[in-house]
């Protein structure tokens, strides 16, 4: 039996399961329709939850897995090739930054950001933030997101995707690097604190 | 002395892996006189922060 205050809770989910599915999946229609069967497999089972959190852990951990099984289904259909070059662009892009001897160039040089915590604060910093996640190509922020959000192990992120270790530690870097080089032009910078 | 460019390496599998006794020392003593690598330290931790706030916030 299904109570209306239970529907609501779950309901009050959505906007973030739906913010969830669409970073990962990077793709509306799969997004809408994770979230749907998810919110779906949840209302079958919600008599067991008492309390808000376990229903949120409970209803993102089926999320989680139908993300997971889209992803695989996927992962057999896309070719590797078609995000190697935005791949590239990024490894580019980073050694840039760098001398030939790969110590750091001085235009390349880190800076301290002023003030992380403040950003954290302030709602434009998080929409920066999503354009940045949004705009690393399709399997570096698959693979960010398998490891930030949803808490994999990396080991677990190379049998998955069927990847070596190197491949993954790789990859990781490559969308730590991209994430603080957009912040940085994006927020941190001089130029981007100008609001 | 560590290139900055494998210590950045070594920085990110840290979020990752716990680091060898070897790599831990190596790394260390680079970020001593390295102020670029420390400044790219402290925004891989924040990165880490701003994800796992990123998915709390409900807008």
């Amino acid at each position: 039996m299904i109570d209306s205050g239970s529907a609501d809770l779950i309901s009050g989910f959505r906007p973030q399961m739906l913010k969830f599915a669409r970073l990962q999946l990077q793709d509306e229609a799969a997004a809408d329709d994770a979230v749907q069967e998810a919110i779906e497999s949840a209302l079958l089972g919600i008599d067991r939850f008492a309390g808000r959190s376990a229903l949120k852990t409970w209803i993102f951990t089926i999320l989680r897995h139908k993300i997971i099984d889209t992803l695989r289904e996927r992962g057999r259909t896309v070719q590797i090739s078609s995000f190697e070059r935005d791949e590239e662009e990024l490894d580019e892009a980073f050694d840039r930054l760098f001398k030939d001897n790969e110590h750091w160039s001085p235009q390349g040089r880190p800076q301290a950001w002023g003030d992380p915590e403040e950003a954290l604060a302030q709602r434009q910093f998080w929409q920066v933030f999503e354009t940045c996640l949004e705009v690393l190509p399709a399997r570096t922020a698959r693979v960010f997101m398998m490891r930030e959000f949803l808490g994999f192990e990396t080991d677990e992120i190379c049998a998955t995707l069927v990847l070596t270790t190197t491949n993954c530690n790789v990859i990781l870097h490559r969308a730590r690097a991209a994430l603080r080089q957009c912040l940085t032009n994006g927020w941190f910078g001089a130029e981007g604190r100008a609001s | 002395m560590m290139k900055c460019k494998d210590a950045t390496h070594l920085m990110s599998e840290a979020l990752d892996r716990p680091l060898g006794r070897g790599e831990r020392m190596r790394l260390r003593v680079h970020l001593l006189f390295c102020g670029g690598c420390r400044a790219f330290r402290q925004q891989m931790d924040f990165l880490r922060l701003a994800t796992r706030r990123f998915l709390e916030r409900n807008d």
